[in-house]
């Protein structure tokens, strides 16, 4: 039986084409994909890499709300002239903590996997509200309404941690009891710019 | 065995659903490509965020690239497998009823996940930003695809299952497995998730999402349609048929490595970035496999290419398929890939593949068939040459943008002086992109107009018509 005539088997009857393509799509993801999923350097954290607090984790999720990785990546590449631009090449271990990732996968805006404690609050501040008052050229959109929500507006962020503890997270109870009143006072930008402003420090300035 | 004079009397094909989701498919296109045209305005002029929420940059491109892939991407795809699937098999639509369950449910799922995205209700993973249960929503409604389309191949009156129909069975199946794998997550609340997998796992996983929902959605599943369309218009049978076996199984088979060429030089093992290079590589191979058994389809009928615009659209779908699909390996090496990485080229690579290939064929595709669902001519041939030429101009145009964009941003963001020191800071790149984006904005509203002219085009081929009643063949009614 040549090639063609088993062909004409498998197409003349629907199921086996059916488990002929589930099989064969299969092959790719069950030798590439899965043993990364087993991989235990790929999920252990790098030393100094934390959880989020309640107030960072808000910010996140207002990083993600607001579709920030859709221009700004948080992954520098292991090259010369993207570690002197924004510091030290990204490690697997300090994204431990990130579901979903934001790797990104284009640079309208600078790369901000490093941002952390380049800029001060105050900067953050008016460049959120309006970047063009600090940053003559930016085409970045302008973001008023996170000075306005507060940071516990959702009210959900019990429910965040108790989720993240089912992952894996290392919460304590205490802090998940405690979350609720760390947001207190806080707005969501105060939230996003606690999140910057934590970003990529696990390594310090100038560790390679 | 029942009578087929009875048969005959009652057996149509389930035609009135395929016009359906081809109607809602164009205009998906033109809002999902009216929101592209927004937000590429957006990047030249930022002031058109106006401070909103739901219309700033990062919720719209969102939107936009959700629209155009899932609303008039896949109901032109289930339009068409419909379609094809019941000529194919010469019989009605195995459940028409499902099929239009799956019609109206997929509508209704796009306009309220659009406006969830617009909410800033997005889990961010690219192509997969609906949240939770909108990601159940579409599964239900993908098993229903699944049981129409199956159901339909398993009762046919003819014992080959054509080419066309392999291609939409890999869309239906491999699209399913992928699905579901990737959004796995736990919910925070009915609004909110977080995903299963986390950091460089994460990542993993979602590009091999991703890559696929582009392979064997808007690769594969657009072939199905130019395997079945092509040799429909060009009256020819498919130049051959070895090659469309090859074609099909070595394409299913590699496509599902490439995924990590979306993470060379990220924090994920070597060896998996390499094997993804590799097989982007080895890729080449059954995609030009596929382009060679088109056009060699067509390469004797070229005359009709004057006269039949949808043809036209065809075949220069075909030609843009076979740049995207040559231009995709090289940008997967990884030498290539650290210029090209996260710069504008990715976008415009994505557009020479997204408009040239599958907006095109679409186009080609429901030119031909509009004037036959509601079985009348085409209201103006004219608009239809018009709207090619503005679909080429626009095209071209936005990749040529887009390359001089990303050329220059991926070689001066990495260009260094005598002393190592970096050459250019960001934001001298930055204002440098002004004239491309510019550029890029033109050519998408050339584009856009196109789209409007055949949307205006079908409205004056269709008003007062209806979708008429196609019998299968008496021959296949007889036998059964």
């Amino acid at each position: 039986m040549n090639g063609v005539q088993l062909h004409q088997v498998l197409e003349k009857n629907i199921g086996l084409l059916i488990f002929g393509i589930l099989f064969v799509s299969a092959i790719g993801g069950l030798v590439q994909v899965l043993p990364s999923l087993f991989q235990e350097s790929l999920k252990t954290a790098s030393p100094n890499t934390k959880v989020y607090s309640p107030l960072e984790l808000v910010g996140r999720d207002v990083y993600i709300r607001e579709g920030c990785s859709t221009c700004h990546s948080q992954q520098i590449r292991p090259l010369v002239a993207e570690v002197e631009r924004y510091g030290t090449y990204s490690r697997a271990g300090e994204f431990v903590y990130d579901r979903p990732f934001l790797w990104g996968s284009k640079r309208t805006g600078p790369d901000l996997h490093r941002i952390g404690g380049k800029y001060s609050n105050e900067w953050h501040r008016i460049h959120l509200i309006n970047p063009r008052d600090v940053v003559q050229n930016s085409i970045m959109p302008a973001y008023p309404w996170l000075a306005e929500r507060a940071a516990n507006q959702d009210g959900d962020i019990k429910n965040k941690l108790q989720v993240l503890v089912k992952l894996g997270h290392p919460y304590t109870d205490d802090d998940i009891e405690s979350s609720g009143s760390m947001l207190e006072g806080q707005s969501e930008l105060d939230a996003l710019i606690a999140y910057l402003q934590v970003l990529g420090t696990a390594y310090a300035k100038g560790e390679q | 065995m029942p009578d087929p004079a009875k048969k005959l009397s009652v057996e149509i094909y389930s035609d009135r659903v395929v016009t359906t989701l081809v109607m809602f498919s164009v205009i998906w296109a033109v809002i999902g490509m009216l929101a592209g045209v927004y937000v590429a305005a957006e990047m030249v002029w930022p002031a058109l965020n106006f401070d909103q929420s739901w219309l700033s940059f990062g919720r719209l491109r969102t939107f936009h690239t959700n629209v155009v892939i899932f609303g008039f991407g896949v109901s032109a795809l289930m339009g068409t497998a419909y379609y094809s699937v019941q000529r194919t098999s010469h019989v009605r639509l195995y459940a028409s009823n499902l099929a239009w369950f799956t019609c109206w449910a997929w509508q209704i799922a796009i306009l309220a996940g659009g406006i969830s995205l617009l909410m800033g209700l997005t889990t961010s993973k690219e192509y997969a930003e609906l949240e939770w249960p909108f990601d159940i929503a579409i599964t239900l409604v993908w098993v229903c695809f699944a049981i129409v389309f199956f159901g339909t191949i398993a009762k046919r009156r003819i014992k080959q299952i054509y080419i066309s129909n392999w291609f939409y069975g890999g869309l239906i199946i491999v699209i399913a497995m992928l699905h579901i794998v990737n959004n796995l997550a736990l919910p925070v609340t009915l609004t909110k998730s977080y995903s299963l997998y986390a950091g460089a796992q994460d990542a993993i996983v979602q590009w091999w999402y991703g890559h696929n929902a582009v392979g064997f959605l808007l690769t594969g599943g657009f072939l199905g349609m130019m395997y079945y369309f092509l040799p429909k218009q060009a009256e020819r049978p498919i130049w051959s048929y070895k090659l469309s076996i090859v074609a099909f199984w070595a394409f299913t088979y590699s496509y599902i490595w490439a995924g990590p060429h979306h993470l060379h030089f990220n924090a994920i093992p070597e060896w998996v970035q390499n094997l993804g290079m590799v097989m982007s590589l080895v890729l080449l191979a059954p995609s030009w496999a596929s382009m060679v058994n088109g056009i060699m389809t067509v390469s004797s009928a070229w005359e009709k290419l004057r006269s039949d615009p949808s043809l036209k659209f065809i075949v220069l779908a075909l030609a843009f398929y076979g740049l995207a699909t040559f231009e995709g390996p090289m940008l997967a090496i990884k030498s290539v890939n650290i210029i090209s990485h996260f710069t504008e080229w990715t976008i415009g690579h994505v557009h020479s593949g997204a408009l040239g290939w599958n907006a095109m064929i679409t186009y080609g595709t429901f030119y031909f068939l509009v004037p036959r669902l509601v079985g009348g001519n085409l209201y103006s041939v004219r608009l239809a040459n018009i709207h090619f030429w503005l679909a080429l101009a626009g095209t071209i145009l936005y990749i040529v943008a887009l390359w001089g964009a990303g050329v220059s941003q991926g070689v001066l963001w990495l260009s260094l002086d005598d002393l190592g020191e970096l050459r250019y800071s960001f934001t001298e790149v930055m204002a440098a992109m002004k004239p491309y984006y510019l550029l890029r904005l033109v050519a998408g509203i050339l584009f856009f107009i196109g789209t409007l002219l055949m949307i205006y085009n079908f409205f004056k081929t269709i008003v007062g018509r209806r979708t008429i009643a196609v019998r299968p063949p008496i021959e296949s009614l007889a036998v059964a």
